[in-house]
């Protein structure tokens, strides 16, 4: 690897240790121009900060909000790189697509959302719904990207039934096991999912990555 | 008011400044320059039109409002500055006044500690019940929030056996946060017009008040918006609640977290102003700081204490009563951290006299009741009332005669001046004082001397039962909704 080459994947990490979406764009840039292939970019480059803040949070010494806006920073670059990889053909590898959404009358959002940054950083395709989700909408954002997990949060007495209206649903229509569900929020128990016949349960964030890689069979990853 | 039976803090001889005029006054002008700039988000269609009669701006696509600081402080203008929470035992009414501070107990829990086999299990209705009447025999407490949420009843109407079952089971003054959309509103509404004996009745004596959560950052949530307007209508007192927590729904400095909290409940009082000009509102608030490295809720710490301090000084500003959140903790089980948690963020919203205290007897982030837990959030509350009272300097309390009784030397065990003041000194129920070798012996401490009290409670104490024409009234309204 050239000096030159080392030192922009250098770079990229660190615009993504230090969430500088800014930076991270301009160094994609970059590397289509010096026709850099996007994968390496990425792989060599950027996931390597990803990895790095991701290593720190697990030690306590990163905080939430660095982790957050790695994700950020991240996802801009990827996105900068995008169309390159669309016009080459190739696919970045990702532990798998997870549907994430608060259940309907619910909008209880920060567990969800950490979640989801959590998943992201851990190399899964999150899509991120927001709140108050009706069954419809979280099943056919599914079935449209071709979903590996479908994840629920829900923070209430009154919505965590709704969990249970979606399994239900995707059952009916056929859908599981081939997409499987993961269940959360602060009156969820393991009982419950299990009850409901969820395929996996977490207490928290770090637990839900763990239970995610688990789900797609890559619980060693 | 009769103090017989309940415990208010008034007349407080301690003082904190927490934050000065100015700073109170550059609180207020950001508020207000929020609402004005970023705007609040108001998703309901009743909610928008009323602020659109009024000129504010109001984009109904994203449903937000902006609105000039004149409409958000003239509407503020009609705030009644006093009012009574009123109690099926009218001798339990309690004044919110500015010289009382109430404790409550928590709500809208998920987990019971079981009051016989101790283990952790979902809540149901009869812990509505039992938690009702150990709270009902208490002097501490001064009010209920439905402590726990009744699981085994249909999710349409729980709001509603939940309110029955309080007052059902004690004649206090009963608040809840667990009715949230129109249906249960409006049923809630008549329940209490029944209780009051009348519509004009309630007016005069509100039996229930109604708290709704504001969704932060700078948002409220439909359902909560027409429900607290249905109640307004009524002349229920109603407040809403920010919970902005610094880093994750909060900036993640204090004044920051504090602002943005005001602009979610000022904009929201302002509506029910708008709408209904003098109804009875409150201000409330549990602002609290995320943890840093996991985002977790924490419900208490210093972040939380200096919140509860300063709620207060805001919540006079605009002169309305408040509710704060206080008790909060995170602790898992009673034990140090809770006690911690407890005594230091009841101190400080106590010290500043905050109307209202929310509340005792959970854990784990106002997730898990214990009976054990409340019994001694009482105990601090006793403790903090006590302490309120300072120290008071005058001839009889400075016992001159006494001290020159006694003179150098000896004892004042003997001395009348002592038989008459001693029963003012604090008598803990729940503080170990005993010998150190008794304590090996029992290995007890004051959980087990907390849950047994509330066991006896609850084997013993007998509330005035509610009239069953009453009863059955409800019980009535309640399956009109559940069959909606
Ligand atoms: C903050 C908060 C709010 C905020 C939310 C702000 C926001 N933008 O998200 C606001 C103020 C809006 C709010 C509103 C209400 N709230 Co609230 N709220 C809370 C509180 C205090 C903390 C929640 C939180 O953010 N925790 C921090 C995050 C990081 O933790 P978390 O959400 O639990 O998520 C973690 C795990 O659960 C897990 N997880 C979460 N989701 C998922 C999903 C998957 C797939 C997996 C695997 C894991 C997972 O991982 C997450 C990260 O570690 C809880 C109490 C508590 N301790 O949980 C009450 C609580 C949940 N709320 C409660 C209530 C009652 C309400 C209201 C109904 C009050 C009202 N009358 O208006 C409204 C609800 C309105 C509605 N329709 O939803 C009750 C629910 C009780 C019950 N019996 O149902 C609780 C328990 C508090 C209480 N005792 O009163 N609330």
């Amino acid at each position: 690897m050239s000096e030159e080459l080392e030192t922009l994947f250098k770079q990229m990490a660190q615009s993504i240790i230090d969430g500088d979406s800014d930076i991270s764009v301009e160094l994609a840039q970059k590397s289509i121009e010096m026709n850099i292939p996007p994968l390496d970019a990425i792989t060599k480059g950027f996931v390597v900060g990803v990895n790095y803040i991701g290593d720190q949070f697990g030690l306590g010494e990163a905080f939430l909000p660095e982790l957050v806006m790695a994700g950020e920073a991240m996802k801009a670059a990827v996105a900068t790189l995008e169309p390159e990889l669309l016009k080459l053909g190739e696919a970045r590898e990702t532990m798998g697509k997870v549907v994430l959404a608060t259940v309907e009358g619910d909008i209880h959002e920060i567990g969800k959302t950490l979640v989801g940054t959590m998943l992201s950083a851990s190399g899964f395709e999150v899509t991120d719904l927001g709140v108050d989700q009706p069954a419809d909408k979280i099943i056919g954002k599914a079935i449209e990207i071709g979903a590996s997990i479908v994840g629920m949060s829900a923070l209430l007495t009154t919505t965590m039934v709704r969990q249970r209206e979606v399994i239900e649903e995707m059952d009916k229509e056929g859908l599981r096991p081939k997409i499987k569900v993961m269940v959360g929020g602060a009156p969820i128990t393991r009982e419950w999912a299990t009850k409901i016949k969820a395929d996996g349960y977490s207490e928290d964030a770090v637990g839900a990555v763990k239970l995610a890689k688990d789900l797609v069979g890559k619980g060693d990853a | 008011m009769s103090h017989k039976t309940i415990k208010t803090i008034s007349d407080p001889k301690l003082k904190l400044e927490v934050l000065t005029k100015e700073e109170v006054q550059k609180i207020h002008e950001a508020t207000l320059h929020i609402i004005q700039t970023t705007g609040i988000r108001f998703p309901s269609k009743r909610a928008l039109e009323i602020w659109e009669a009024h000129g504010a701006d109001v984009n109904y696509e994203k449903k937000i409002i902006r609105a000039k600081p004149q409409l958000i402080e003239d509407a503020l203008k009609t705030c009644p500055p006093k009012y009574v929470l009123a109690a099926r035992d009218p001798q339990q009414d309690l004044p919110l006044d500015g010289n009382h501070v109430c404790l409550g107990t928590d709500g809208c829990g998920v987990e019971v500690i079981d009051i016989e086999t101790k283990e952790k299990r979902t809540s149901v209705l009869q812990d509505v019940r039992d938690i009702a009447r150990v709270a009902d025999a208490t002097n501490e407490v001064a009010f209920h929030w439905v402590p726990v949420s009744a699981q085994d009843t249909p999710t349409e109407a729980r709001g509603l056996h939940e309110i029955k079952a309080v007052w059902e089971n004690s004649t206090k003054h009963v608040q809840t946060e667990s009715i949230y959309n129109v249906h249960e509103a409006k049923a809630a509404v008549e329940m209490a017009e029944i209780l009051a004996g009348g519509k004009d009745n309630l007016r005069e004596r509100p039996v229930i008040s109604m708290m709704q959560c504001t969704a932060p950052p700078l948002g409220h949530d439909g359902g909560s918006l027409d429900a607290a307007l249905i109640a307004a209508e009524a002349g229920i007192p109603t407040g809403f609640m920010t919970m902005s927590a610094c880093l994750t729904t909060g900036p993640a400095t204090l004044a920051g977290t504090l602002t943005v909290g005001n602009a979610e409940v000022i904009a929201a009082t302002a509506l029910l102003q708008l709408a209904y000009p003098g109804a009875p509102v409150f201000y409330a608030a549990a602002q609290t700081s995320s943890d840093p490295r996991t985002g977790a809720y924490t419900g208490g710490g210093p972040e939380d204490f200096l919140f509860g301090a300063a709620t207060n000084v805001l919540s006079d500003f605009y002169n309305i009563p408040l509710s704060m959140g206080s008790f909060a903790t995170g602790a898992k089980e009673p034990n140090w951290q809770a006690g911690l948690e407890g005594s230091l963020s009841t101190f400080m919203a106590s010290v500043v006299m905050s109307d209202m205290l929310l509340g005792c007897g959970f854990l784990h982030g106002s997730r898990i009741w214990s009976y054990a837990e409340m019994m001694m959030d009482c105990e601090i509350f006793s403790i903090i009332h006590k302490m309120m009272q300072g120290i008071v300097v005058d001839e009889e309390t400075l016992a001159l005669d006494a001290i020159a009784a006694v003179g150098p030397g000896g004892h004042y065990l003997a001395q009348k001046h002592t038989r008459n003041h001693m029963r003012e000194l604090f008598m803990p129920q729940f503080l170990d004082r005993r010998p150190y070798t008794q304590w090996e012996e029992k290995g007890d401490d004051a959980r087990d001397w907390a849950l047994n009290k509330a066991r006896k409670i609850l084997k013993e104490h007998q509330p005035d039962p509610l009239d069953e024409k009453i009863s059955k009234e409800f019980e009535r309204i309640i399956k009109l909704v559940e069959k909606k």
